[in-house]
C-alpha cells in the first residue's frame, strides 16, 4: 500500500456536473417541550460528481449529523437536500456508508460482511462473490475470507467496513472518520488506500474528519465546518494534482492550504 | 493456552483437598454413615448400586429435558412478540414478572394436583422454573442490538424481517444461550422439586425414601448422581453454544 497507482490525469472536478446539491439545510433537535437545540445552522453547498469532499469541522459542530442528513439517515429540520437530482428523504440504494465505527458482525465471516448489503438484495451471484473477494484483494485482505472480525486488527476490521461500503458499487460514499480510531501510520496506509480505490470508481465521495492534514490529502475540496451551530466557515479549493503520495505533505502549497483550514478553524492566525 | 490449563487445574486440585479432608475427618472422628458418609462410602453405593440409580435418573433427565425444552420452544417465540409488539409488551412483562415471584415449591403441589404423580407434573414445574431466564434474557438480547447495528440494516434498506433475522435475532444469541445456561440448571432443580412433593420414580424420589430408610450413602449417591446430571446437562449447552456460534470467542468462567 506504499506505492500508489492511482492514475495520472483525473478529469478536472470544475468541469463535472454537479451530484450534489445542498441549500439552507438547518437542523435542529428538540430536547424538551420548550428548548430546541440547534446544531447545524445554516449549510450550503454544491457536490460536483465525482468529486471528494471532506467534512472538516471541530468536535460536536454537526458533521455526523449532516453527513446522515445527506445519507437520507435524518430528516433536516429544514432545507433542501437534493442527490443526483431527487430530495433525499430516506436512504438510497446507490449510497454506501463507512461509519466511526466498523460496525461488523461478529457472527460472520469477513467476506459474508462485505456481501451483506447485495445479500439484503437477493443478489450473491458467482460475479457478487467475485466483486468481492476483488474488493478485499484491493485492500490487501486476500487470505482473510474466512476469518471472523474478532480475529482481525482494527485496521483490517475497516478495511473490511470500506469493503462492505463499496460491494453494492455505490454513486455516493459517505465515509464518517472512518480511520479516526486508527494509529498514525495505520491511518496513512489507509488514506493511501483511499486514494486508490477512489481512481478506479466513479463515486462521489463525501468524508468527514477532524484531522487538517488529512481533509486536505484525500480532497478536492475541504467544507470547513464553523463551531457548533454550524455554518460554512470556508470552502476550499484543492489544487494539489493527483496522484498524489506522502511527499506531497511537505510541499509549500499543502502546508498553505493546512493555514488556510486552520484559520478557518480558528487555530491560526 | 496455559490460562486454560490453570482453570482445569485449580478447581481440580480443590476438590481434591476438600475430599481428602472430609473422608480423614469421618474415618477420625468416627461420624455415622447416616449423619455424613465419606465419599469413599458414597463412591462404593454408586458403583454397587449403580443399575438402581441409573434407572431413577432416566426420568429425571427426560423432566429436565422436556421441561427446558420447552422452555426453549415457548420462551424465545414469546420474547420475540413481546419485544416487537409494544401492546404485548404492555400487556404479558409485568405479568411474566409478577408470576416470576411467586415460590415455585409453593405451586408443586398445585402442579401436581393438575398433572398427577406421573411426569407431566414434573415436566410443567421444570418449564416453570427454566421459562423465566430464556424469555428475560431473549428479551434483554433482542433489545441490546448494537446501535451501530441497526444504524447500518436502515441505511441499506434492510425490512423489518431481514434486520430482525440477518442482526437483531443473531445478535441476541449471546444472550439466549446465558439464558440458557442458567434454565438448563434450573430445570433440574424444578425436575427435583416435583419429585419431592410427589411421584413414583426419579433421582429426588430415590433421595427422598433413601433418607427415611436412614440409607445415608443412598442418599448421597442419589445426590452425586443428581450433581453430574446438572453439570452434563449445563455442558450440553455449553456445546451446542459452541456449535452454533462459532464466531465467539471460548467463554470464560
Ligand atoms: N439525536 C440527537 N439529539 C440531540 N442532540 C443531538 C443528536 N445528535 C446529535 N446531537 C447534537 O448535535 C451536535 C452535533 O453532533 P454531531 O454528532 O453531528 O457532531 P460531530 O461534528 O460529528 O462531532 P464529532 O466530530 O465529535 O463526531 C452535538 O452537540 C450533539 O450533542
Ligand atoms: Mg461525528
Amino acid at each position: 500500500m506504499e506505492q500508489s497507482n492511482q492514475p495520472p490525469g483525473r478529469r478536472q472536478p470544475d468541469a463535472a456536473p454537479t451530484f450534489g446539491h445542498f441549500r439552507n439545510v438547518r437542523q435542529q433537535f428538540r430536547l424538551s417541550a420548550h428548548t430546541n437545540f440547534v446544531a447545524i445552522e445554516d449549510i450550503s453547498f454544491d457536490l460536483k460528481a465525482g468529486s471528494f469532499v471532506s467534512l472538516l469541522g471541530p468536535s460536536g459542530c454537526g458533521k455526523t449529523t449532516f453527513l446522515k442528513i445527506a445519507g437520507g439517515l435524518i430528516r433536516a429540520s429544514s432545507g433542501v437536500i437534493q442527490i443526483n437530482g431527487h430530495d433525499v428523504t430516506e436512504p438510497h440504494a446507490d449510497f454506501g456508508m463507512a461509519f466511526q465505527q466498523p460496525n461488523l458482525m461478529p457472527w460472520r465471516t469477513v467476506l459474508k460482511n462485505v456481501l451483506f448489503p447485495m445479500e439484503l438484495r437477493g443478489d450473491t451471484g458467482a460475479g457478487v462473490r467475485r466483486r468481492a473477494r476483488d474488493l478485499l484483494k484491493l485492500v490487501g485482505l486476500e487470505g482473510f475470507e474466512d476469518y471472523y472480525p474478532a480475529q482481525l486488527s482494527g485496521g483490517m476490521q475497516q478495511r473490511v467496513a470500506l469493503c462492505r461500503a463499496l460491494v453494492h458499487e455505490p454513486k455516493l460514499l459517505l465515509m464518517d472518520e472512518p480511520f479516526g480510531a486508527l494509529d498514525e501510520l495505520t491511518r496513512m496506509e489507509m488514506q493511501d488506500l483511499l486514494l486508490d480505490i477512489r481512481a478506479k470508481t466513479s463515486a462521489t465521495i463525501m468524508f468527514v474528519t477532524h484531522s487538517i492534514a488529512e481533509a486536505v490529502y484525500l480532497s478536492d475540496v475541504v467544507v470547513v465546518f464553523s463551531k457548533r451551530p454550524a455554518v460554512i466557515a470556508d470552502y476550499i479549493d484543492v489544487s494539489l494534482a493527483y496522484p498524489r503520495s506522502a511527499e506531497i505533505r511537505y510541499s509549500a502549497e499543502f502546508t498553505e492550504l493546512e493555514h488556510r483550514a486552520g484559520r478557518a478553524l480558528g487555530i491560526t492566525q | 493456552m496455559t490460562g486454560s490449563a490453570h482453570r482445569l487445574i485449580y478447581p481440580l486440585v480443590g476438590f481434591c483437598v476438600i475430599v481428602i479432608l472430609w473422608q480423614g475427618y469421618v474415618e477420625f472422628a468416627h461420624v455415622s454413615k447416616i449423619v455424613l458418609p465419606s465419599p469413599a462410602d458414597i463412591l462404593q453405593v454408586s458403583w454397587q448400586r449403580s443399575d438402581l440409580l441409573l434407572r431413577e435418573t432416566v426420568p429425571t433427565t427426560l423432566e429436565s429435558l422436556y421441561g427446558f425444552a420447552l422452555a426453549v420452544v415457548i420462551g424465545i417465540p414469546l420474547a420475540v412478540c413481546v419485544v416487537n409488539s409494544r401492546i404485548l409488551n404492555l400487556a404479558l412483562y409485568p405479568i411474566l414478572i409478577a408470576t416470576q415471584s411467586v415460590p415455585k415449591v409453593a405451586i408443586a403441589p398445585i402442579i401436581l394436583v393438575w398433572f398427577g404423580l406421573g411426569m407431566q407434573s414434573k415436566l410443567a414445574i421444570a418449564f416453570l422454573v427454566a421459562f423465566f431466564p430464556i424469555v428475560v434474557d431473549t428479551a434483554t438480547g433482542l433489545q441490546a442490538t448494537p446501535a451501530g447495528l441497526m444504524e447500518l440494516a436502515r441505511s441499506l434498506k434492510a425490512s423489518r424481517w431481514q434486520t430482525f433475522w440477518k442482526v437483531q435475532f443473531p445478535a441476541a444469541l449471546p444472550f439466549i444461550f446465558s439464558g440458557a445456561k442458567v434454565a438448563v440448571t434450573l430445570a433440574v432443580i424444578g425436575a427435583v422439586i416435583g419429585e419431592f412433593v410427589g411421584s413414583v420414580n426419579g433421582l429426588g424420589n430415590l433421595l427422598l425414601s433413601a433418607n427415611s430408610q436412614l440409607d445415608g450413602p443412598l442418599a448421597w449417591a442419589a445426590l452425586v448422581w443428581l450433581s453430574v446430571l446438572g453439570i452434563v446437562l449445563f455442558l450440553a449447552v455449553v456445546l451446542a453454544e459452541r456449535l452454533l456460534m462459532p464466531w465467539a470467542p471460548a467463554a470464560h468462567h
